[in-house]
């Protein structure tokens, strides 16, 4: 049941995407995001569209996992939709009862919508295709020069790439311990907001504890490892820029100009 | 008093690509009294026939009647199933929350909506029952060693007076000495109260010595259903799959083709010293 | 030459209770010595809590002792400038498969010991390959460690651990959480990188059946060492065996019920085979 989450969570085979450098593919979600908030007509999301689908073909990640992804999300695109759809002032089409959908309204709706779909499947492509191991690394040779101002860059990057890993794992064990408090009889939905919240003590102080317990086993078989922070570090596999990573900026600039463009000249 | 399964089928994430068949078509009875090993490598639906017991997995297929009644029908009072089939799971000590062991324990009776008198009643008893002395009742359960904490977690189910006790791999992670100590205990208990023991695991050793009868699972399907000894007979095809009779078996499998005239249905060593002894003439 | 040397160790830690103050002094490890040979495979044997495995972390240095000295490849374990060259030597895997795999894929997890050690790129690809192949998990080497079995896992860690080029491996307890089928893939491991790559093996373990291997045995009760010996030397006090609560192999324990009773079958043994060849002789003597 909590399987679901697909944000974090690489889709392993071998594609162009797959292969490409993670600060590309780092700075092209970046682009991409900013991209969605430029264009705001139809052309613009058509094009961002185009791209997205381009992309994901190229990725070879079957459409069904970024659509997983959006489950998560659904309740929060939801109220977006609704909020736009009632609360945007404008010329009425339509009244329900105190409500009143405007022309606007729809419009709004309709590409916060888009906007949310495309940003939530744009950056699962980023996940899916890219270990986090691998984004951690462009992460933290991206941020790099932040070092100078006394970041602990490395940690960071080092921090997130361990709790990805562990995500999966607390997941399972969330559904495991669950499972067993319903066992003895707890239960998890009937109630009110109160009494939910203190149904929740049986499953989260076992998960809270048993996370305790992996971190400081973990901590230990990293040492054991020789680990010590990221001075005397070599990389297993370093950055650096190929050909197609060079022709990837290229492709993403070439479709940041043609946003700017449909963006301000087709309004 | 008795679990029906009829031709029960589950299948995890149909419609996806991970879609795997964790069962498939199981059909079995299980009677009053009882005391089963359920034996099956990882992965072959061991784990997974034990949840339906309980009413925590709905098959995709078939039906599961608890005394006479199908479980799933819309008017079975689900939580009182869980009470009357108790369910303990692997490593049940990481289940374990509360403040200490006597009110972790109160926990399932409590669920049930007993008054404060009766839970602590039971809770009492059934401490007693795993073997958990009074000084243990008000420490934290996360001060007692390994083999305390996980009878503190089988107490937790006990409390709810369950008819079945299903254990899923009780023994798991723990040294010979805390395996025996807590199998002894559910032996003992089982001849104490006569509930239902299902006993989950993958080492044929360890059940051979208590249960009546072995039920050997194999990719979804039950494999094999009878007595140990009989079970035994196949340890060719167990160990196609992985699994492995008790190494008396084998002992006297040996003797037998090395041409000692013994008997090979035997499953303990007592029995191998008399039938030995017998054979060699003393 | 010895690889490994304890004299006199001594291990104690202070327990305190709910605000801090101090109930008692719990002594660990009570004066232990012992010695393990470059190329030797040894196995220590004993319950949870027999101080076994507070010895093996004193072997990488992540313990230190409280009195007496450990010297791995004649460095002391308790001087700080020795630590990472100890670590790398004495290498270590864990009992939890999940709590000790870093990558995210099975290659890059081998390869987090030797970026640590700072080896260069092409190398550390060299040593993954290695190292991978000498586990027989070279083929799961783009695979997510969540994907693979408790055994696979805990292979993938033995890799990660090769791959640093260690003298000796110890493995606290690698089987303890495995199925039957995983515990024989692990040993499997074990035995060949001892075989093969003549890498030191202090095996931790509570399972019988798995030290039948090695050419020393351990026995460890309460912070001492209680027995040691061979394999079939150990195997041979089974009443000993008995009173410390370790499981004996059927086999040898039916032996000595056998002997008991009266039939001259020798002490120590552990297998069929052997058992079928000296009941041959009962029989026809």
């Amino acid at each position: 049941m909590l399987r679901d989450i697909t944000l974090g969570q690489y889709y392993q085979t071998d594609s162009v995407i797959h292969r490409l450098d993670p600060r590309v593919k780092l700075t092209a979600t970046v682009c991409y995001i900013i991209s969605l908030f430029i264009v705001d007509n139809i052309a613009g999301y058509l094009i961002a569209g185009l791209f997205l689908a381009m992309i994901i073909r190229l990725s070879k990640v079957p459409l069904k996992f970024m659509v997983r992804g959006m489950k998560s999300i659904l309740f929060l695109l939801v109220i977006a939709v609704v909020f736009n759809l009632f609360l945007t002032p404008g010329e009425v089409v339509l009244t329900f009862w105190k409500l009143k959908i405007t022309r606007e309204g729809i419009r709004l709706a309709c590409f916060m919508a888009i906007r949310l779909v495309f940003l939530i499947i744009g950056s699962s492509v980023m996940t899916l295709t890219t270990t986090p191991n691998n984004l951690t690394d462009g992460m933290e040779k991206l941020l790099g020069p932040l070092r100078h101002l006394k970041v602990p860059v490395h940690e960071i990057s080092m921090m997130m790439s361990i709790a990805l890993r562990f995500i999966p794992i607390l997941l399972e064990e969330t559904d495991k311990i669950m499972k067993a408090q319903i066992a003895r009889g707890a239960d998890f939905e009937s109630g009110n907001l109160l009494k939910k919240a203190k149904s929740l003590v049986p499953l989260l102080v076992p998960l809270f504890i048993s996370a305790f317990r992996r971190a400081n086993d973990l901590a230990m078989a990293m040492e054991a490892r020789c680990y010590r922070g990221g001075e005397h570090r070599t990389k297993m596999k370093p950055l650096i820029y190929q050909k197609r990573d060079r022709m990837a900026y290229g492709v993403l600039a070439l479709y940041l100009a043609v946003c700017v463009a449909v963006g301000r000249i087709l309004l | 008093m008795s679990i029906i399964l009829d031709h029960v089928n589950y299948v995890y994430e149909a419609g996806t690509a991970m879609e795997f068949a964790a069962l498939k078509d199981v059909s079995l009875t299980i009677n009053e009294g009882e005391f089963i090993g359920l034996i099956g490598h990882t992965g072959s639906g061991k784990s997974t026939l034990v949840q339906h017991l309980n009413g925590l997995l709905v098959p995709t297929g078939g039906n599961i009647y608890y005394n006479g009644k199908d479980i799933h029908d819309k008017e079975y009072n689900k939580k009182e199933l869980r009470s009357r089939v108790g369910l303990v799971f692997q490593y049940p000590e990481h289940q374990l929350f509360e403040i200490d062991v006597f009110s972790d324990v109160c926990f399932g009776p409590k669920n049930l909506g007993l008054d404060r008198k009766e839970v602590e009643l039971r809770a009492y008893a059934a401490l007693k029952q795993v073997g958990i002395e009074d000084e243990y009742f008000y420490q934290s359960p996360f001060d007692l060693s390994g083999g305390q904490k996980r009878r503190v977690a089988i107490a937790g189910v006990l409390a709810m007076k369950p008819d079945v006790l299903v254990l899923d791999e009780p023994t798991a992670g723990l040294d010979p000495k805390g395996r025996d100590e807590i199998l002894d205990q559910i032996a003992g208990l089982r001849e104490e109260t006569g509930m239902t023991v299902i006993l989950v695991s993958h080492s044929m050793e360890d059940v051979a010595r208590y249960v009546g009868r072995i039920i050997v699972m194999n990719r979804g399907q039950v494999m094999f259903d009878d007595v140990p000894r009989a079970v035994f007979r196949h340890y060719r095809e167990l160990e196609e799959v992985g699994l492995a009779a008790p190494q008396v078996t084998y002992i006297m499998q040996a003797l037998r083709k090395s041409g000692l005239d013994v008997d090979t249905d035997l499953t303990t060593i007592e029995e191998a010293r008399e039938e030995i002894l017998r054979a060699v003439g003393k | 030459m010895e690889i490994i040397e304890a004299k006199d160790l001594v291990f104690e830690y202070i327990r305190r209770d709910e605000e801090g103050n101090v109930e008692g002094i719990t002594c660990a490890l009570d004066h232990v010595s012992l010695d393990v040979k470059q190329g030797d495979f040894v196995a220590i044997l004993g319950h949870n809590g027999s101080g076994k495995s507070t010895f093996a972390k004193h072997i990488n240095a992540i313990l230190y002792p409280t009195e007496g000295t450990v010297w791995v490849d004649g460095k002391d374990t308790s001087r700080e400038e020795n630590l990472w060259e100890i670590r790398q030597e004495a290498g270590m895997v864990f009992q939890n498969p999940d709590n000790q795999i870093i990558g995210q894929v099975v290659e890059e997890d081998v390869g987090f010991g030797p970026e640590n050690l700072g080896v260069p790129t092409k190398e550390i690809w060299e040593r993954v390959e290695e190292s991978l192949k000498a586990v027989g998990m070279y083929e799961f080497r783009k695979h997510s460690p969540n994907k693979l079995s408790g055994g696979q896992k805990q292979r993938v860690s033995i890799a990660g651990v090769i791959a640093m080029h260690p003298k000796c491996i110890v493995l606290d307890e690698p089987t303890a959480m495995l199925d039957p089928n995983g515990r024989k893939e692990v040993i499997r491991a074990v035995r060949a990188l001892n075989d093969v790559e003549e890498i030191t093996i202090i095996l931790i373990t509570h399972y019988m059946e798995e030290i039948i291997y090695a050419n020393k045995v351990f026995v460890m009760e309460r912070g001492k060492i209680a027995m040691e010996g061979t394999p079939r030397e150990i195997f041979s006090r089974v009443e000993e065996l008995k009173a410390l609560r370790l499981d004996v192999p059927q086999v040898t324990l039916l032996s000595h019920e056998l002997r008991k009773s009266g039939l001259a079958i020798p002490e120590g043994i552990l297998t069929c085979e052997e058992l079928v060849e000296a009941l041959g002789h009962v029989a026809r003597g």
